[in-house]
């Protein structure tokens, strides 16, 4: 199969003619023990089809049965997404054929969603010297399903179905359930549609973290991002009255887009092509297309058509949702801070400047930092350790901060642990670094590094003082200086007896010693 | 004296339970007398498709030990049964009466099946129906018609033609049946059997392989009405594996069965399921039925329900639109039949699935997954599915109106005596009508049973007639069924099945 190559405009030509339009789909897998619709375990990564029953294998005979901790999620999910919650909805069964589909058809909602007309608001970072924005993500809907099985296709080069020898089918993932978020059309984001798109996707990861309803791991499928994308003519500035009233354009489903980098590349990507074709008098064909993360660019998938008929209709096995209105209270009651809220009050807390507060989030270090706050550290401290040798190493084995420490074992308690040594004065900022090593090194505890490591500092003032008065008779010259009242002259004297003590002292106690030796204390 | 294994079969399941409570038989005993007659009569009858016999006598042994040892055990524990090809069994294969489950044995037991056996009933094999329950004669099952037990070229009705003519033929006390538009009741009424199709959620549908989900009821079939009643206690109950299945106890449908009093009862005559269109002997017992019932105490009403008329309009829609999703499992991907295309060297899932669809189904299956299809159609829906669902609710609204006056309804079950076989599978519209005074109990969600009342004149071929009730009123059947019942035997001088032929005599 040969691939053609899409011509593309590029990214500043393309926005000179045309503005763009986005809707993004997320499908989250919820975090529920079970199933969607029966008893099965989710656990990730488990053998090939030993998490299926009759039920979620569609077994003839099999019935589904709603789980209980699903509803409560997707309603959760709305709330959070400043929804209205139904009063009364159903499932709905889409019919197609596909072989990672047990039943051939996917429990899901159809005109009935538990959740609908919301909105996110997304802080859309400066870039390129261009002021933070916030934008307003309008929500249509979020809905409940189960996922499909996965099928794995063996034999070909490209992993996909076409020139495969046959095909392998994992039903462990059939019937997890999904929370489906739809936008409505976003428009008025202009040049920074793509920024738009990745700010969004983070934000609503951030929210989903922040509910605990599902690992979003967006590199596991835990979470994924539909992009749709359209253009039409350039009639003024993106957010104008002119622009608002011309009609949308044909749009390009690009699915399964699996990282917010890839969200961001495959909304560029798509602009771009889009504006090549428009641009060349050509029209878009609706369908889908497949985004590749090595070139950053888009391939045609299935056609997609509006003859595409899912024959929806009101599942007869389950019946209807029906949450009262106390439950949805207690439920917005007891919803967590806002991630972005949650943000702007640590940041006050903390006393951290912007500057300050955009590299520890850039670090993905918040949550670490608002642990080891609560574990005893200073925000300041805390904001140190994390951002200093821990970060660097991240970096440099290309692993998010988070998912670093966990591998290594440093745990937010650790680290306010290494700062209470500090400030107990059983270490000195050098020392403290070397132990913050060993941790890294998996050494172990921050105390138990430093004993293994003979790491502490000298708190026998004789020792001090002897090596005080035996680098004071070593440099009469620089002890003359310091006499006649050249203070700052002791540091050249506080380094030997650094050295003398083989590192192991606390530097102002030295000074304070060689002063008052030279009776400038 | 006359022949045990003959007595036993006779034996209604109520009279077996006293004879074994009794130690007087054994269940080995009553089930070998089972399993026998079913080798002396099935080859004619065609009632199972598998028998299990081993397993079945297993079971029996089991619960004579059980019994031996005073354990407390259920009422009906011992008393044998045949099951629904409709219902999954652990060990024992389920087919539908279709080529495209042919081998498939379930790994899980219906809720049914494991009520059932929680019981101690032993399982004497399944029975044939149509395929997957699409019919009113078991010509529609892929594995061959069954034949009904009064005259062999006749059908025994559908789509539970196996479980009638299982226990018209004396081959079970009793058996399970399905009913989605009439496949326990009509059946039932040209056998001469009974039979009651609960309340929709009053029985477990876990593990009955659907037909349409807002319509398919499981129930028991019987001989008798008391017998129906028994089963009826066994098969119902909560399933939290149903969704839809109710949260309550099971009506007090034996004690009802028992008492059989019908004083001052109201009972309506449905004007739109009488006269024209019913089978002179059909009307005909009828009559005479409603005069028994007024000479046993109760008072005859007549109502009406306008809405009736568009009940199998509705139905022939919204059954094989869900149908047709319903039957989409069926691919050849995991279990069931598999059939390479012919003349493509490496199919496509896409090419297996159409392939083994089309080798698989039967005509009249496909026909309904064809409707259904249609009717679910984008731009279909709203005239179709949508508008029945709409009937559907008038005809639920005329349910509540006529129960606003009367207790119970009654009609004939079906408007003819059986047909003989093969005279209506080219002409699908006959055969649907079948079903017309039968559909409404469905579509509305209420009970209703079926029991004998009578011979036909121009035939004497049995004639059945039907009671409905009020939801969750299941027990109001039994009531009217029973004292029904009560009179009608007492002027037949005995059991009407009685007065079929003798089976043995014929094939011997």
């Amino acid at each position: 199969m040969t691939t053609t190559v899409d011509e593309v405009l590029p990214y500043d030509e393309a926005l000179a003619a045309f503005d763009p339009v986005m809707g993004l789909e997320v499908h989250v897998e919820l975090g529920t023990n079970t199933k969607m619709f029966c008893g099965c375990a989710t656990t990730f990564g488990a053998e090939p089809n030993t998490q299926v029953c009759p039920v979620c294998l569609g077994l003839p005979g099999a019935l589904p049965v709603v789980n209980a901790m699903g509803v409560e999620s997707a309603i959760r999910i709305g709330l959070a997404l400043n929804c209205e919650i139904a009063t009364w909805c159903r499932f709905a069964r889409k019919n197609y054929f596909y072989p990672d589909m047990p039943k051939n058809f996917q429990t899901s909602q159809y005109d009935e969603p538990i959740a609908f007309n919301g909105y996110l608001d997304v802080e859309v970072p400066g870039e390129h010297g261009e002021e933070p924005w916030t934008y307003r993500v309008e929500i249509e809907r979020a809905h409940m399903e189960e996922d499909t099985g996965k099928s794995l296709h063996v034999g070909g080069s490209t992993g996909r179905i076409h020139g495969a020898e046959y095909s392998l089918v994992d039903y462990n993932r059939a019937g997890i359930p999904l929370i489906e978020i739809v936008t409505k059309p976003l428009t008025g984001a202009g040049e920074r549609a793509p920024q738009v798109a990745r700010a969004y996707v983070a934000a609503l990861r951030d929210l989903l973290k922040a509910l605990d309803v599902s690992d979003v791991k967006m590199e596991q499928g835990s979470m994924r991002c539909d992009v749709n994308l359209s253009l039409r003519p350039k009639a003024g500035e993106p957010t104008s009255p002119e622009q608002a009233a011309v009609p949308l354009g044909t749009r390009s489903e690009t699915k399964n887009v699996n990282s917010l980098r890839s969200v961001e590349r495959a909304v560029r990507f798509e602009i771009c092509r889009h504006a090549a074709v428009l641009s060349n008098g050509g029209s878009i064909v609706q369908e889908t297309r497949h985004f590749h993360e090595d070139t950053g660019a888009t391939t045609s998938g299935r056609i997609k058509s509006d003859a595409d008929d899912y024959r929806y209709f009101p599942e007869p096995d389950l019946v209807p949702v029906a949450p009262s209105r106390e439950w949805v209270e207690e439920l917005r009651a007891t919803l967590p801070e806002n991630p972005a809220e949650h943000r702007r009050r640590l940041q006050t807390e903390w006393g951290y400047s912007d500057l300050e507060m955009r590299d520890v989030l850039n670090a993905g270090a918040l949550d670490l930092i608002e642990r080891t706050v609560a574990a005893g550290a200073s925000a300041q401290s805390a904001r140190k350790w994390w951002l200093g040798e821990p970060s660097r190493r991240a970096n440099t084995e290309a692993l998010e901060l988070v998912a670093y420490a966990d591998q290594v074992g440093l745990t937010p308690a650790y680290v306010a642990e290494l700062q209470s040594m500090v400030d107990a004065k059983r270490l000195n900022d050098k020392m403290a670094r070397q132990v913050l090593e060993g941790v890294l090194d998996g050494e172990g505890a921050p105390t138990a590094v430093a004993d293994a490591r003979g790491l502490e500092l000298v708190q026998d003032d004789g020792a001090l003082e002897a090596a005080v008065a035996k680098v004071i008779e070593g440099n009469p010259d620089v002890a003359d200086k310091i006499r006649d009242g050249k203070v700052q002259a002791a540091g050249a004297l506080i380094g030997q007896v650094m050295k003398e003590m083989k590192g192991q002292a606390d530097a102002g106690k030295a000074r304070e010693l060689i002063l008052s030796t030279l009776g400038e204390g | 004296m006359t022949n045990t294994t003959t007595d036993l079969t006779r034996a209604t399941a109520a009279q077996l339970a006293d004879l074994l409570a009794a130690g007087q038989v054994s269940s080995v005993e009553v089930t070998q007398a089972h399993l026998d007659r079913t080798t002396a009569v099935d080859e004619q009858v065609h009632a199972y498709l598998h028998v299990a016999g081993q397993s079945a006598l297993a079971e029996a042994a089991e619960i004579d030990r059980r019994r031996a040892a005073g354990e407390p055990l259920h009422r009906l524990a011992g008393v044998p049964i045949a099951v629904k090809d409709v219902m999954t069994t652990v060990g024992m294969p389920t087919t539908c009466g279709s080529k495209m489950l042919e081998g498939w044995i379930p790994p899980y037991d219906a809720t049914v099946v494991a009520q059932i056996k929680a019981a101690g009933l032993p399982i004497l094999g399944k029975v044939n129906m149509d395929e997957f329950a699409m019919g009113s004669s078991t010509e529609h099952s892929a594995y061959g018609p069954t034949r009904n037990p009064w005259d062999l070229e006749r059908i025994p009705g559908g789509s539970g033609g196996g479980s009638s003519a299982v226990v018209a033929s004396f081959q079970a006390p009793l058996a399970t049946g399905t009913d989605t538009g009439g496949s326990i009741r009509q059946p039932a009424a040209v056998t001469g059997s009974v039979g009651t199709k609960p309340t929709y959620g009053g029985v477990s549908r876990y593990g009955l392989v659907a037909l349409a989900s807002s319509l398919d009821q499981a129930g028991p079939c019987a001989r008798t009405v008391l017998d129906t009643a028994l089963l009826h206690e066994v098969m119902g109950g909560h399933d939290p594996r149903d969704s839809t299945s109710i949260d309550a106890p099971v009506p007090a449908v034996v004690e009802a069965a028992q008492r059989a009093d019908i004083k001052g009862m109201k009972i309506g005559i449905v004007k739109e399921l009488t006269g024209e269109g019913y089978q002179a002997g059909v009307s005909a017992r009828f009559e005479e039925s409603l005069q028994l019932l007024v000479d046993a105490g109760a008072e005859i009403v007549e109502v009406s329900c306008p809405n009736f008329r568009y009940a199998l309009a509705a139905y022939y829609l919204i059954l094989p639109s869900e149908a047709s999703s319903n039957l989409a499992k069926f691919d050849a991907m995991r279990y069931g039949l598999r059939v390479p295309p012919t003349g493509i060297d490496h199919p496509s899932a896409e090419q297996v699935m159409a392939a083994s669809r089309d080798a698989g189904f039967g005509d009249e299956v496909k026909r309904r997954i064809i409707l259904g299809t249609y009717a679910l159609s984008s731009g279909y829906y709203d005239a179709y599915y949508g508008t029945a669902q709409k009937v559907r609710r008038l005809i639920a609204n005329d349910f509540d109106r006529a129960f606003e006056t009367a207790d119970v309804l009654v009609s004939p079950t079906a408007p003819t005596t059986a047909f003989r076989l093969g005279e209506q599978l080219d002409d699908p519209m006959a055969m649907y009508l079948n079903d017309v005074a039968t559909i409404p109990a469905n579509l509305a969600g209420v009970p209703g049973m079926s029991l004998p009342s009578g011979l036909a004149d121009e035939d004497g071929l049995p004639t059945g007639l039907q009671i409905l009730a009020p939801a969750m009123q299941d027990q109001s059947l039994y009531s009217v069924g029973a004292a029904l019942e009560a009179a009608l035997t007492d002027r037949w001088g005995g059991p009407l099945l009685d007065r079929a032929p003798d089976l043995t005599a014929k094939g011997a």
